[in-house]
C-alpha cells in the first residue's frame, strides 16, 4: 500500500520508512524483543535475575539463561511459586523477571501477585507471554484475553503492552529499572516491526503515531499496526484518523488521550483482549470523567478464542483492519 | 545442653508476658485470632529473645536473620514479641487492627519495620522465604553460595519461615517445598505450628495432612519434631538445623492451640475469635498467677 498522506504521520515518532510495504517490513514476535531486552537489562545491572516456569525457550527467556546461567532460576510448572519466590528475591534486593504464559501468570497466580508483589510492594517484573488470540492454533486455553484487566486493577502495578519487537525490547529495559511491580505483555506470533530505535518510548507516555481530526484510534499491542493500516485506508475516503500508541495501559497517559478526544470528538479503542477491563475500558473511564465522547471498542466480545491462524482469528473475532474501519465510520456517525 | 536452665526460665516468664500482651491486644481490637498466637508464644519468645540474630534498633540491618511469618493471622504474637524486644513501644500494641495503625490485622511489610513480608493468604510464606534464601546464596561470594559449587552455605544470615499446619493443604506450599529441596536451601529453616486445628475444625477431618514428616522427607527436607512449648527442644532443633548441609530443615512443632488458658486449649472455635472483655480479665488473671501450664514443664 502506498502512503498517500505521509505528512499526517508524526515524524517525531520515527516509524519505519516503508510503513505499509509488506515485502519490506521485518516480522518478529514481541517475545523476541523481551528476550533481547532482558539480556540488555542484565548487562547493565547485576541485580537482574530471571525465573521461568518450564517455558524458557517459548518465552524467549532462554537467551538470558544461556548467557547468565547463574542468574537464571528454573521453576518447573509452579506458577504460584514463580510469583512468591520472585517476590522473595525482590525483597532481598534482586530485580526478578518472572516469565510464563499470561494465562498462567498472572492468570493462575493472581492472588500471589496481589498479596506478595503488590501489597508487599516489591519490584517483580511479570512477563505474560502468549497474550491475545494471535497465539493461534493452541486455542482458547492458551490465549490470554483477561490479563490486562487482572493487572490493571492492582494498585502499584504498571502495565505495558508493546506494539512490536523493538518496543518490547525498550519496554523490558524500562520496566527493569522503574522500581515498581510491573506487567509486560508479549505475543507469540511474528508481527511487523514498524517502530525504530529512534521511536520515543517512555513508560506512562502515549505516542501519537499519526495525526487526524475526525476520530482517534487508541491502541496497544500488535493490533496497532492494523490501526495504522485502517487509518491510511480511510484517508482515501476523506476520513482523517489520529492514531495513538498507548503502550502503557497503567498509568494511562490521560493528558494525551483527553487532548485527542477534544480534537477528534470520537474514539475507537483497539486491543487483543476482552473489551471488559482492557485498554478500551481504561480510556472510557478516563474520558467519561474528563471529556465524554462516543467510543467504539475493538476487542474480544465476552467470549473465548479458538484454534486458527492469527490473521484468521483477528478477522473472525472482529479485530481486523476492516472491523477497525467500520468502527471508525460508526463512531463518527455518533458524534 | 545448648541453653542454660536459667535462660530457659527467663524465656518462659517472657513468654507469659507475651501471652498477656496478646490477650490485651485482642480484647482491645475486638477481633482477631486467639488460639494460634497463644500456641506459638513460646516459639516466638525463643526466636526474638534467644535464636534470632537481629537488632531491634536497626531493623533493616542487612545481615539480620529473616523471620518470615507465612500464617499472617497469628501476627499478634509476633507484634507482642517485637514490642517486648524493643522494636516499638509496648503501648502501641493497643492500636492493633485500628485505622491508621502500623499493626495491621494481617502484617504488611511496608507498615512496620522488622516485618519482612506481607502475609495472611495462606501458603505463600515458604516461597518468599525460599526466594530470600536463594537470592542470598546468589549474592554470596563466588563458589560459596551453593553446595553444588562445593562451597556450602556462604550466606551471613538464616531464613526462618513459620507456617501453620492448615496451610500444608495449599498447593503453593508444596511448590516451594520442591524448590527448596531441589536447591538444597540449607540456610532455610521451616517451622510448622502443628496445633491440629484450622478454621473449620480439626485438620485431620478437614483435609488430612499426615504423614507430614514423610511428606517433607520425600521432598528432600531434613525433618525434626518437637514439643513446641519446650523451649529447650526448640533451641536444640534450631541448632541442629544450622548443622545440616545439603538440605533445608523443617521443625514440626507440636503445640496446643490456646496454650496457657485451660478453657480455650485445643478448642478450634478459638481459631478466629478474640476474648470478650470479661473473658480477657479472667484469662489475664490466670496468666498473671501462673495458673496456666507455662512453667510447669520445667519445674
Amino acid at each position: 500500500m502506498k502512503i498517500e498522506n505521509r505528512e499526517l504521520l508524526n515524524l517525531k515518532a520515527k516509524l519505519v520508512d516503508n510503513l505499509f510495504d509488506k515485502e519490506y517490513l521485518q516480522y518478529v514476535p514481541t517475545r523476541d524483543g523481551y528476550g533481547k531486552g532482558l539480556v540488555e537489562a542484565t548487562e547493565r545491572d547485576e541485580r537482574v535475575v530471571a525465573l521461568c516456569a518450564d517455558l524458557t525457550e517459548s518465552t524467549r527467556t532462554h537467551w538470558f539463561a544461556e548467557k547468565f546461567p547463574e542468574r537464571f532460576v528454573q521453576m518447573g510448572v509452579s506458577e504460584q511459586a514463580l510469583a512468591v519466590i520472585g517476590s522473595g528475591m525482590a525483597n532481598y534486593g534482586k530485580i526478578p523477571f518472572i516469565a510464563s504464559y499470561a494465562v498462567f501468570s498472572p492468570g493462575r497466580n493472581n492472588e500471589q501477585i496481589r498479596t506478595n508483589i503488590c501489597i508487599n510492594n516489591v519490584p517483580v517484573k511479570i512477563v505474560g507471554a502468549h497474550g491475545g488470540v494471535s497465539v493461534g492454533p493452541d486455542g482458547a486455553t492458551h490465549q490470554a484475553l483477561e490479563d490486562i484487566a487482572l493487572m490493571r486493577v492492582l494498585p502499584r502495578m504498571v502495565v505495558v503492552v508493546p506494539c512490536d519487537a523493538f518496543e518490547a525490547q525498550k519496554a523490558t529495559v524500562a520496566v527493569a529499572f522503574n522500581g515498581q511491580p510491573s506487567y509486560l505483555r508479549i505475543g507469540r506470533e511474528k508481527s511487523p516491526i514498524f517502530t525504530t530505535a529512534e521511536t520515543p518510548f517512555e513508560i506512562g507516555r502515549a505516542e501519537i503515531f499519526r495525526d487526524g481530526k475526525d476520530a482517534v484510534i487508541i491502541a496497544c499491542g500488535i493490533l496497532l499496526y492494523n490501526a495504522l493500516s485502517a487509518a491510511e485506508e480511510l484517508s482515501k475516503e476523506g476520513i482523517g484518523c489520529m492514531v495513538i500508541n498507548s503502550h502503557t495501559v497503567k498509568p494511562l497517559d490521560e493528558k494525551t488521550i483527553i487532548e485527542a478526544a477534544k480534537k477528534c470528538g470520537a474514539v475507537v479503542s483497539v486491543e487483543e483482549h476482552q473489551i471488559a477491563g482492557g485498554l478500551g475500558s481504561a480510556v472510557a473511564e478516563c474520558l467519561a470523567k474528563n471529556y465524554p465522547v462516543p467510543q467504539e471498542f475493538i476487542g474480544m466480545r465476552d467470549r473465548f478464542g479458538e484454534s486458527g491462524k492469527p490473521e484468521e482469528l483477528f478477522e473472525h473475532f472482529g479485530m481486523g483492519v476492516g472491523a477497525v474501519k467500520e468502527a471508525i465510520r460508526k463512531v463518527i456517525k455518533r458524534k | 545442653m545448648s541453653i542454660h536452665e536459667e535462660k530457659i526460665k527467663e524465656l518462659e516468664l517472657k513468654a507469659n508476658e507475651i501471652r498477656q500482651s496478646v490477650i490485651e491486644m485482642l480484647v482491645e481490637a475486638g477481633s482477631g485470632h486467639t488460639a494460634g498466637p497463644m500456641g506459638m508464644a513460646d516459639i516466638f519468645t525463643a526466636l526474638y529473645f534467644h535464636v534470632l540474630n537481629h537488632d531491634p534498633k536497626n531493623p533493616e540491618w542487612p545481615e539480620r536473620d529473616r523471620l518470615i511469618l507465612s500464617n499472617g493471622h497469628i501476627t499478634p504474637v509476633r507484634y507482642a514479641a517485637m514490642a517486648h524486644a524493643g522494636y516499638f513501644p509496648i503501648e502501641e500494641l493497643k492500636t492493633l487492627r485500628k485505622l491508621g495503625t502500623r499493626l495491621q490485622g494481617h502484617p504488611e511489610r511496608e507498615r512496620l519495620p522488622g516485618v519482612e513480608t506481607t502475609s495472611g493468604p495462606l501458603g505463600s510464606g515458604l516461597g518468599q522465604a525460599c526466594g530470600i534464601a536463594y537470592a542470598a546464596r546468589m549474592s554470596a561470594p563466588k563458589g560459596r553460595g551453593f553446595a553444588s559449587e562445593g562451597g556450602g552455605d556462604g550466606t551471613r544470615f538464616r531464613v526462618y519461615c513459620i507456617m501453620s499446619d492448615g496451610e500444608q493443604e495449599a498447593g503453593v506450599t508444596w511448590e516451594a517445598a520442591l524448590f527448596a529441596g531441589k536447591n538444597k536451601l540449607s540456610n532455610l529453616t521451616g517451622i510448622i505450628d502443628r496445633n491440629n486445628i484450622q478454621i473449620d475444625g480439626m485438620t485431620e477431618n478437614i483435609m488430612p495432612i499426615e504423614p507430614l514428616r514423610a511428606k517433607y522427607e520425600a521432598f528432600n527436607w531434613h525433618v525434626l519434631e518437637i514439643d513446641g512449648h519446650n523451649i529447650e527442644e526448640f533451641v536444640d532443633a534450631v541448632e541442629e538445623a544450622k548443622a545440616i548441609y545439603e538440605k533445608p530443615t523443617v521443625i514440626i512443632a507440636h503445640t496446643i492451640p490456646g496454650k496457657g488458658i485451660p478453657e480455650i486449649e485445643f478448642d478450634y472455635k478459638w481459631h478466629g475469635i478474640p476474648p470478650k472483655p470479661e473473658e480477657a480479665k479472667k484469662f489475664l488473671d490466670e496468666l498473671r498467677t501462673l495458673k496456666g501450664k507455662i512453667v510447669s514443664e520445667h519445674q
